[in-house]
């Protein structure tokens, strides 16, 4: 690493699409609604259903309202990117898929500590729980490995390996740098700063103190209505789309402090009966295009 | 004889579960192998395989059995039943003694066979404590997936499938194969026997040897510290934990920067433990010192400078995240906090967090009173009551759950709170385990047993009591952490009116049951000491003594009186007077009142009442003043009067008045061992 120039941001975007594409990975583009998280992508979510392979690899912009830090904090964002990768069923080698595409961005496992960190993975809005690791590089937590058990509730047929990788951590691991505001984002003197430092400070004001909390509450309402609805049409995607609308609205009243500890799990339980819902009706489609 | 070898070779297993998983693996394959008398059981664990290896029969012997079927002339259904069960014909059948018997010799098993069979059952319904499915549809599941089973007998392969009928449980058969280390030895190697293996492992980069692998990280680390004249923190989890995720452990030091050594030691340790898995060092003087310690997964090619390099700039970005909770913490007084406690739900049924304080708050001064603590003391003891949990609105207590107290103190010192105040805060959690040191400082003292009584007057008021193995709330410990609280500071309380207080006019629920609840742990506690649980059994009949120290001075007073000649005979005696009185009362009793001088006949009987006449007051006294062996003594005095008074004496006399007279003097007797205890618990 210390020998050629580290990667941009860009490049390590464009190195990983490059890697998953040569090992036939449909390279698909992030998903256009506000998400926490890649998995939460239908790309990720509603592929792991059902009984058919899928292979995917995708950047996703993630938002976190509630860790905004008006741009003062080196690490933490309120928006970010993930790559992520779905490939279903688990491939045997998934663990050195992974390690080889560390090597293509310049990690090289005789130099650095790679290890595989025991994680339970859970994310109780979606329903999803999975076994894998944190994967730690020196220390780091770089990725997330995980083989998926059970989305939206319901137990998947044929689970798939999905792997997620922090861009950031990683591009400032890879760059050497500790705040990540001085990434070097296009090797051309672009910082990530440049890009992304006035809109952690906007967004940060507008999810902690401006956001009208009376308006997305109407919306929440409207969202939980609408997908449900939708689920009960029939039409899976657009069904689950409200339910990420609803999902990223609760983070927005979670992060202007209007929710308290105790209604909080009744609003995550709601946000999870709508990916119930939006899953079931994918996997009924599923099932009768696969017998039709 | 035959060593028998078995790899699970598989990707990571959670560090946590390896040792386990490994107990479970020998005393699966000696139950399943029994009838191979397996013996000399070795297991191996780590980062990606457990292993056993064992001494085994060549092969199940030769027998024969002999089962017995229906009786003679039994329905034809049931004989059908039996042969059908045993795969046989009726003609194959003996008669004898009136029932039908099948008389069969097993041919001898192999040992080959005999693993054959038992190990994929084992593996199939192995109990991992969660474990996952893989693949493209087979239900076999493991911790993380499964990749080779190895399996020998003698260095020859025991061929087994795991496939069942319909799932091909993802191919897997048992070879001869493993792998050494991940990135410096990939790919397969053939194992020849059990040394082998281990040896080659060696070479191939894996310390397969959980001692050897524990004894590498602690000599490692040891060595490195004193380098730099500096001692490890010891810390066997976290020796155990690091040994689980790495296959050759390589010990390295990194340098803390100078900018963060103003951080509180507590913070540094937790979030490198926590979240870095790293080793805190301290200097001579017992302070933090500038470095940390971790275990690498190989000898690196650069001799660990890149990944030191990098585990330092991750640790400098945890820090760096401390810090900013440290310095944003410290802008609110911890005092300022109280209010918001409001807002944080303690439990649906008691309220707020800041209810709790408040309670606290109250009964921290309560028990300083009682502790006879001078009046700044008792202010100071309600003022930490009022702090104690304000710290649970820091940011640094929302990222390590583990440092409340510890961070609250540090914060109640930096608001310029009394020093007794911050240190009460900080230490009120105290103890926070079996092993861990209680309060010693009397405000301290006081908020830790306050934090403690309003816990358990609260939970035993709405009837959450602990049940089984279930204890949500803690409550034995906090039982416990009173108990021994009290014990070390050899406090005079009265528990029974500070629960009193603690229930706060609240009534009803199971709060009748606490005194039985803190005399059971009390019990639980004696006996893991090594004392004799039935003495105290003794001394607790009348009902829990809300003093402890007095009812401890008392149980350990009785304890030696009766390992005396004197006392092991005074308990004989009061035993059959007991048994006597038992027998009796069922009679005609019951015989109580004061005998009549007048109706002995004896002097034996004479003197037993003068004796008791004598020692009564005497025994009163003496306990009432709290000279617990000087009561002792003065029961224990009554023992020659007493063995005369068996001797010569017969209780149950021809003349119905004088026998009666004698059952009250001998109740008279048992009235005064009471004032003692209740010697018929007492066992021996």
């Amino acid at each position: 690493m210390s020998a050629t120039r580290p990667l941009c941001f860009q490049d390590l975007i464009l190195r990983l699409h490059q890697f998953w594409s040569e090992k036939g990975c449909a390279i698909l583009q992030p998903y256009d609604t506000e998400l926490g998280a890649g998995t939460l992508s239908p790309h990720t979510t509603l592929r792991a259903l059902g009984p058919k392979p899928w292979a995917a690899a995708y950047v996703q912009p993630c938002r976190r309202p509630s860790d905004g830090r008006y741009g003062e904090n080196p690490n933490r964002l309120q928006h970010y990117y993930q790559y992520q990768v779905l490939l279903k069923p688990t491939p045997e080698d998934s663990q050195q898929l992974l390690l080889d595409s560390y090597r293509a961005i310049g990690i090289d496992p005789e130099l650095h500590d790679i290890r595989f960190v025991e994680d339970d993975w859970e994310n109780p809005t979606i329903g999803a729980w999975g076994l894998g690791w944190e994967v730690w590089c020196d220390g780091m937590e770089v990725s997330q490995f995980t083989y998926f058990q059970q989305v939206g509730g319901i137990p998947t047929v044929m689970p798939s390996t999905e792997l997620t990788y922090g861009l950031e951590r990683l591009a400032m691991y890879v760059q050497g740098v500790e705040n990540v505001y001085d990434l070097d984002f296009n090797g051309k003197g672009l910082t990530y700063g440049d890009v992304f430092l006035r809109a952690e400070q906007d967004y940060s004001r507008h999810n902690f103190e401006l956001a009208d909390t009376q308006m997305l509450l109407t919306h929440f309402n409207d969202a939980e209505r609408e997908s449900m609805r939708l689920a009960e049409a029939g039409v899976a995607q657009p069904a689950y789309d409200q339910c990420l609308k609803a999902s990223h609205l609760f983070n927005l009243l979670d992060a202007r402090g209007v929710i308290s500890v105790s209604e909080r799990a009744s609003y995550i339980g709601r946000v999870r009966a709508l990916a119930k819902a939006a899953c079931e009706a994918w996997l009924a489609g599923e099932e009768e295009t696969s017998h039709g | 004889m035959a060593e028998l070898f078995i790899e699970l070779f598989s990707e990571e297993i959670p560090s946590g579960m390896q040792a386990r998983a490994a107990d479970d693996l020998g005393s699966l394959l000696t139950k399943a192998l029994d009838g191979l008398n397996p013996r000399d059981l070795r297991m191996f664990f780590g980062a990606r395989r457990i292993a056993a290896i064992l001494t085994v029969d060549a092969e199940i012997p030769a027998r024969s059995m002999s089962e017995r079927g229906p009786r003679e002339g039994a329905p034809e259904k049931a004989l059908a039943g039996f042969t059908r069960k045993h795969g046989v014909t009726p003609d194959e059948l003996t008669l004898e003694n009136g029932f039908w018997v099948l008389n069969k010799s097993l041919d001898p098993v192999s040992a080959e066979s005999c693993v054959a069979e038992a190990v994929p059952e084992l593996l199939w319904k192995f109990p991992w404590p969660k474990s996952m499915r893989w693949g493209a549809g087979s239900n076999f599941t493991w911790v993380r997936p499964l990749r080779r089973i190895a399996c020998l007998l003698d260095g020859h392969v025991v061929p087994f499938a795991l496939a069942r009928e319909g799932d091909d449980a993802h191919g897997l058969k048992a070879s001869n194969l493993s792998e050494g280390h991940r990135f410096l030895a990939p790919g397969p190697f053939e194992i020849l026997s059990g040394q082998q293996w281990q040896e080659e492992l060696e070479t191939r980069s894996v310390i397969v040897d959980m001692d050897s692998r524990r004894d590498m990280v602690r000599t490692g680390v040891a060595r490195l510290a004193d380098q730099h004249g500096i001692t490890v923190v010891q810390d066997d989890g976290l020796v155990d934990e690091v040994c689980g995720l790495v296959e050759y452990p390589v010990p390295l030091l990194g340098k803390i920067d100078a900018a963060f050594m103003d951080l509180p030691a507590e913070v540094m340790q937790v979030s490198m433990r926590i979240n870095q898995r790293y080793f805190a060092l301290r200097n001579p003087d017992g302070k933090a010192a500038p470095y940390f310690a971790f275990v690498g997964n190989l000898p690196f090619k650069d001799g660990g400078k890149l990944t030191t390099a990098g585990n330092e700039r991750v640790l400098r970005a945890r820090f760096a995240d401390a810090r900013h909770f440290w310095d944003l913490d410290r802008k609110t007084k911890l005092a300022d906090r109280v209010p918001a406690l409001a807002a944080v739900t303690f439990h649906a049924k008691l309220g707020t967090q800041a209810e709790r304080a408040e309670r606290i708050s109250k009964l921290a001064g309560t028990v300083a009173q009682a502790m006879g603590l001078d009046g700044a003391q008792i202010a100071q003891a309600e003022r930490a009551g009022l702090l104690a949990k304000a710290d649970l609105t820091t940011g640094m207590v929302g990222e390590f759950p583990e440092l409340q107290g510890i961070m609250g103190g540090y914060y109640a010192a930096h608001d310029g709170e009394d020093e007794a105040v911050s240190r009460a805060v900080a230490e009120h959690y105290l103890p926070r385990g079996q092993s861990d040191e209680t309060a010693k400082a009397p405000v301290s003292v006081a908020v830790a047993l306050a934090d403690r009584l309003d816990l358990l007057a609260g939970f035993f008021a709405i009837g959450e009591l602990p049940s089984g193995s279930g204890d949500p709330y803690a409550l034995r410990r906090a039982a416990l952490g009173i108990i021994r609280t009290i014990r070390d500071n050899g406090l005079r309380l009265d528990l029974t009116e500070l629960f009193a207080q603690a229930a706060n006019g609240r009534m009803g629920g199971e709060l009748a049951k606490l005194p039985d609840f803190i005399a059971e742990r009390l019990r639980v506690q004696l006996r893991s000491e090594g004392e004799r649980h039935d003495v105290l059994a003794a001394t607790l009949a009348g009902g829990l003594d809300g003093d402890l120290v007095r009812l401890l001075a008392r149980t350990s007073a009785l304890s030696e009186m009766i390992q005396t000649e004197d006392g092991r005979n005074l308990l004989a005696a009061a035993k059959r007077a007991a048994n006597i009185l038992r027998i009796e009362d069922k009679k005609d009793g019951p015989h109580t009142g004061a005998p009549d001088p007048a109706l002995y006949t004896q002097d034996e009987e004479r003197a037993l009442a003068t004796g008791l006449d004598q020692a009564v007051p005497a025994i009163e006294t003496a306990l009432k003043e709290e000279r617990f062996t000087d009561a002792m003594q003065a029961i224990a005095a009554l023992r020659p009067t007493l063995d005369r008074f068996f001797e010569a004496v017969t209780v149950n006399a021809p003349e119905p008045e004088v026998r009666a007279n004698r059952l009250k003097l001998l109740s008279r007797f048992r009235e005064t061992t009471a004032l003692i205890a209740d010697f018929g618990q007492i066992e021996g």
